[in-house]
């Protein structure tokens, strides 16, 4: 980094859109989220403390992450699929299908979170079904994580395609010249060119998915330490003009986000030098 | 390509002397309010605006805010320049006065009838038929009786829902506090789902199908009744419920930031008057005047109403002993 900063870069204008990066960044994220700490400071440690392990909050958290990260996961399975499928195949239709990726980018949440729960409750579409089966797929983790699948699902997609475009068959070509199987073709050669991706598109789907609240209020009942999701319990603290509080928990948040994503970026990293891209 | 241009030319032309009249010295009163005063403020507003044209030949135009009361008061807190706040509950506007200083702490004495010109209460919406037969709070608590209200840490509206609920034990337990703790914590173990405002409850009940019994205000359950089909609910009244004062008031800095504090009080003044009355009334909200209130009784059932200051002792120590951290909604659902 140090290095990169003394030596001359060939381009004009290195310093001056630094500037403008720092200067941009600390007006829209870096001021705005100090806020969140000044807020926060207004309380002792020992209320902060307090606020923060409660049983019921912690019982909030452990919902947000696990639920995030399981959609996440599932995310990436189906959106590489769906991925694979958009880049590698020529189909009629095609076009369609690769809008449909995009449209829970532009739905309003709350949109989401009522069709969902229309579709998924004791008397939607789906749900009487699964009900009968004795599967509660609205107002429970189940329905909280079908939400957060639903609105992750286009980052991994969008994150992977371009990745998969630049993979050209010369190089499927020479491993099979090579003697390489079908599998031994993917699971050698392509796939570890798309798992740097793949972690990134993860990493965004399970970020958006923690601090969702719009779709996930419809669909999870909000029942006090079994589907109430941590930004829920953010607005619950606000509705008292608890400001500290609610600032004491979404700061507890951000810390546990930001080491997941430091360690998820660190893997993407990894692999990214192995397979020599850095 | 070139028509269109034109034509986009001439609209804007066409429309900036208009622009221009609006933008002159024309006074613009902003009322920041709840979600279902949406209908009445829409008809009040055009009442008070031929009002005040034809009393002091001014043209004045309003603008009105709507959302979940605690959001709005913490919109008016942070800065959104209101110039009358009529809001759900006194304890928001409280927050305004203690948290913003805009307006003094003994608000509530400004106007008669500690400043709410129109009331409501809870009652009940069943199913048509009431194929429950639920006739009064006793039945809410029954097995298998399935309750929706929304979560009243989050939702100001449902702290009169629990409110009532516990004043009704209290009642009939002669002040018992143990014996209403113990009827509310079997009541919401009859609710499946808290949603998060009594919008979302409203989808809940009407459009999923869930719960026999929807908590509500009276003016809501009316609304609900008239919009989505008298055919498939019906409003039961209890005996005895709470009486649901929504307040309103002046934000005293903003309206003399502004200079507009004349009209700004007479907005709400008016609201006293036979003809805001008769629109509160229309919109089924219970009037204070009594001509009116004459006039509409067939509209209201007829029940025992008590208030928050007479059973739980005003707004502060309702909130700071149920809804607060560790208070009684949170204990009851403590395991």
């Amino acid at each position: 980094m140090f290095k990169l900063l003394k030596t001359k870069s060939t381009l004009a204008g290195f310093k001056l859109s630094l500037g403008y990066t720092v200067f941009y960044l600390a007006l829209i994220v870096l001021i705005p989220l100090s806020m969140l700490f000044i807020k926060t400071s207004s309380i002792g440690w020992q209320e902060f403390w307090e606020v923060t392990t409660s049983p019921r909050t912690i019982a909030a958290y452990k919902l947000s992450f696990g639920t995030s990260l399981i959609a996440g996961l599932v995310n990436v399975v189906f959106g590489f699929n769906i991925a694979w499928v958009l880049v590698r195949y020529q189909f009629p239709g095609k076009k369609i299908i690769d809008a449909f990726v995009d449209f829970p980018f532009a739905l309003p949440t709350a949109v989401t979170g009522i069709a969902l729960t229309a579709l998924y409750s004791q008397n939607g579409w789906v749900g009487q079904y699964l009900y009968q089966l004795g599967i509660k797929s609205a107002y429970s983790p189940l329905g909280i994580t079908l939400a957060l699948i639903f609105i992750g699902l286009p980052f991994v997609v969008r994150t992977i395609e371009p990745v998969l475009q630049e993979l050209d068959g010369e190089l499927e070509d020479a491993a099979s010249s090579l003697g390489a199987s079908r599998w031994q073709i993917f699971a050698k050669v392509l796939f570890p060119n798309v798992l740097p991706a793949l972690v990134t598109g993860f990493t965004l789907a399970f970020a958006r998915s923690i601090g969702e609240y719009g779709s996930v209020i419809f669909i999870s009942g909000n029942m006090p330490g079994k589907t109430e999701i941590a930004p829920l319990l953010i607005m619950t603290k606000l509705e008292q003009y608890d400001y500290a509080g609610a600032a004491s928990i979404a700061v507890v948040m951000l810390i546990i986000s930001f080491f997941l994503l430091s360690f998820t970026n660190l893997l993407q990293w990894y692999y990214a030098r192995k397979i020599g891209l850095n | 390509m070139r028509n269109l241009i034109l034509v986009l030319i001439a609209i804007v032309i066409s429309f900036t002397p208009v622009i221009k009249v609006h933008s002159a010295d024309k006074k613009v009163l902003l009322n920041v309010s709840y979600d279902p005063t949406r209908e009445l403020y829409d008809e009040y507003n055009k009442a008070f605006i031929n009002y005040w044209k034809t009393k002091t030949g001014e043209t004045i135009s309003i603008s009105q805010s709507h959302g979940g009361a605690g959001k709005q008061a913490r919109a008016v807190i942070d800065g959104l320049q209101a110039d009358v706040v009529t809001l759900a509950l006194s304890y928001d506007i409280d927050n305004i006065a203690e948290k913003a200083g805009l307006l003094p702490k003994t608000w509530q004495s400004r106007l008669p009838n500690n400043s709410t010109p129109y009331t409501s209460t809870i009652v009940f919406l069943v199913r048509k038929g009431n194929p429950k037969k639920i006739v009064d709070w006793d039945d809410l608590v029954k097995e298998g009786v399935s309750v929706i209200t929304p979560n009243p840490k989050t939702s100001g509206g449902a702290r009169y829902n629990f409110l009532a609920a516990y004043g009704y034990a209290l009642n009939k337990w002669d002040k018992d506090e143990a014996k209403a703790v113990e009827f509310v914590k079997a009541l919401y173990k009859n609710v499946p789902v808290l949603d998060s405002g009594a919008r979302g409850s409203t989808t809940t009940f009407v459009e999923r199908g869930i719960g026999d019994v929807f908590i509500s205000w009276e003016n809501e359950a009316y609304l609900a009744v008239k919009d989505l089909g008298p055919d498939k609910f019906e409003i039961i009244t209890p005996s005895i419920s709470i009486l649901a004062e929504p307040p309103v008031t002046v934000v005293d800095k903003n309206v003399d930031k502004k200079g507009t504090r004349k009209v700004a009080e007479e907005y709400l003044k008016y609201l006293y008057s036979e003809e805001g009355q008769e629109i509160a009334a229309k919109h089924y909200y219970r009037p204070r005047l009594e001509s009116v209130a004459k006039k509409y009784e067939g509209k209201f059932a007829s029940v025992k109403l008590f208030t928050i200051d007479e059973v739980f002792g005003g707004w502060p120590e309702a909130q700071a002993k149920h809804f607060a951290d560790k208070g009684t909604f949170d204990k009851i659902y403590a395991n």
